[in-house]
């Protein structure tokens, strides 16, 4: 073919074990945490025949919310110690715009993914800028979230964890508004969610680098000539 | 110049009482301080060696529920409190005293027992148009909590409004109700409610008497004793709750089992208070032993946090009855639509992409029989 050259593509080695390791349990807990916070903020309405001592499934489902939450907090701390101590897709630096091909990769992607048009330029081949400008907000919610969380159950806790968080209460203005906002935020991980694994699918498609794979054996490809 | 207050057994002496009555006054005062069978001694060595102690009530902006609430108190009987182990100089609503006359009582007690009294403020503070909106004798409600507090022993804020601002606070704040602790620069006992339980109140004041100090506070500067707990966790419908059984309307079978009022907006789970433990007019009841969900009355702002039939507040800026679950619904649905619609055009557009992506190169390319690319 004259009018062609053959393409050699690279495997590259974005994603290490922890970050992928990381994003699964996180998966794991955000969606668990999404169903149980949902069931506490509203309870079915089932009708038993039983009495209140012979059954406990409200309890529960705030027991494995509580447990989650614990497993989340301590997984995300993990993530950000790795911001500073992995390879360089996974550090700290992808997550914020601060240079100005940043913010221009950032005008790129939302062309690929809002105009559908055709890249011009090349897209990081971890993190691209608007993805990671978008973990980093989610990152501030995920605290937020922790905040508010542990503030709920330090009236509930006498460990030391969640009576860190206790003075959130009275800067929020009571348990009523630390609440209320908890469950708001809780539609951000829903939206996040829907929007999240779209784009994954979409990215992968028109990038063809095998980005959905990529979470679970860590390997992305890049053409020979984008890495020279 | 500070004058010497007769003790409270000197008082009760004077009035004709005897040892025995004194000692059962003084057992019914520590049980309600929460002093245990041993520590009777250091409670009736108080009663007889410290001066019984005046009391200035204030009433600012505010609608004597307070004081409803307090002379219904039980444990002790108020008649014991008002006339036995306080002297309360100066309450409007209570005292015989009228105009100059009521004026003269609480400017003899500021002049004559600096340092001694104890200030008891029922009602938030206006601030805008220079207090305006709550004048007594001619002066502002600030003026006149800046000169009391000054030497006054301790400052107790009863109920919401003191302690929070309560209704008139509430949204758009016309008069800038302000709570006592934000006025002054002294440390303040918040007793909030709406109004407070008689009992806390009356057991606060004893609690300082007995032990010459301000109790444990929180961070809200509320008596860990009776806002240490929400009113969900001392609940006796709390197992419902536990067990997943709710009343879904008020006149179902569940509301007439007694199940928990969690769905039906019960502010429970986010008040501090001691209603379940203490209950109301003498232990009779309490709201949610009556049937109807916990509005949150001693919580800050609980008035802004309606309706009170829902456990989610409406989300400002979308009408009364959006909640952030309505937006929510609606924002995720949208999501999922954009996604959908996305994956559409994505799909008419593939030719292209796919032909942009394609290498020609490869694909045009045989096979090899043996061996791979590598």
């Amino acid at each position: 073919m004259a009018n062609s050259q053959a393409v050699t593509f690279h495997r590259v080695y974005v994603w290490e074990l922890p970050v992928r390791f990381y994003h699964w349990l996180n998966a794991i807990c955000v969606l668990t945490l999404i169903g149980t916070g949902y069931l506490i903020g509203r309870p079915l309405a089932i009708t038993y025949s039983t009495e209140a001592y012979q059954q406990y499934w409200f309890g529960t489902v705030r027991f494995i919310h509580f447990v989650t939450a614990f497993v989340f907090f301590f997984n995300f701390l993990f993530r950000t110690y790795w911001g500073f101590v992995g390879n360089k897709y996974a550090r700290w630096n992808n997550f914020i715009p601060f240079r100005k091909a940043h913010l221009q990769e950032i005008k790129e992607v939302l062309k690929v993914d809002i105009l559908q048009a055709k890249a011009k330029g090349i897209i990081s081949i971890g993190h691209n800028m608007l993805a990671g400008t978008t973990y980093f907000l989610s990152f501030l919610v995920f605290l937020f979230q922790v905040c508010t969380g542990f503030a709920l159950y330090s009236s509930m806790s006498s460990s030391f964890l969640p009576k860190l968080f206790a003075w959130v209460i009275p800067l929020m203005g009571g348990d009523f508004a630390v609440r209320q906002w908890h469950h708001v935020f809780m539609w951000f991980f829903i939206v996040f969610t829907i929007i999240h694994v779209y784009l994954v699918f979409y990215h992968d498609y028109v990038e063809g680098r095998g980005t959905t794979s990529s979470m679970v054996g860590g390997w992305k490809f890049e053409r020979e000539d984008v890495l020279k | 110049m500070a004058k010497q207050l007769p003790s409270l057994w000197e008082a009760m002496q004077a009035k004709g009482y005897s040892r025995r009555e004194f000692l059962k006054f003084c057992g019914a005062a520590a049980a309600v301080a929460g002093v245990k069978a041993t520590g009777m001694a250091s409670v009736v060595h108080a009663f007889e060696n410290k001066p019984r102690p005046p009391v200035i009530w204030l009433h600012f902006q505010e609608c004597t529920c307070c004081s409803e609430s307090f002379i219904r108190s039980s444990h002790p009987i108020v008649s014991d409190v008002v006339f036995d182990y306080l002297s309360l100089d100066y309450t409007e609503t209570l005292q015989a005293a009228a105009g100059h006359q009521a004026e003269k009582c609480l400017h003899d007690t500021m002049k004559n027992y600096p340092g001694q009294y104890i200030l008891l403020v029922e009602g938030s503070v206006p601030t805008k148009d220079d207090g305006v909106y709550c004048t007594i004798a001619g002066r502002s409600a600030a003026d006149i909590l800046h000169e009391t507090a000054k030497d006054a022993a301790a400052v107790i804020a009863w109920g919401s409004c003191a302690s929070h601002g309560c209704v008139q606070s509430a949204n758009p704040n016309p008069t800038s109700a302000t709570p006592i602790h934000k006025i002054i620069s002294k440390p303040v006992i918040n007793v909030p409610g709406c109004p407070p339980i008689g009992d806390v109140m009356t057991a606060v004041i004893t609690h300082l008497l007995v032990f010459g100090k301000v109790p444990d506070l929180d961070s809200q500067g509320r008596p860990k004793e009776y806002y240490g707990r929400r009113v969900h966790d001392t609940c006796y419908r709390r197992p419902y709750y536990d067990a997943g059984l709710f009343v879904e309307a008020w006149d179902d079978e569940k509301a007439r089992k007694g199940y928990c009022l969690y769905k039906m907006g019960c502010r429970g789970p986010v008040t501090y208070n001691a209603c379940s433990v203490t209950r109301w007019n003498e232990a009779t009841s309490y709201p949610i032993q009556s049937g109807h969900g916990c509005i949150g009355c001693s919580e800050n702002g609980f008035w802004d946090n309606g309706p009170f039939y829902r456990h989610l507040a409406s989300f400002p800026g979308f009408g009364i009855e959006t909640t952030a679950d309505t937006i929510g619904t609606v924002v995720g649905v949208a999501a999922a639509a954009g996604v959908t619609a996305h994956a559409v055009t994505t799909n008419i557009r593939k030719k292209k992409i796919i032909n942009d992506r394609i290498d020609r190169s490869v694909t045009d390319r045989e096979p090899k029989e043996e061996g791979g690319d590598e």
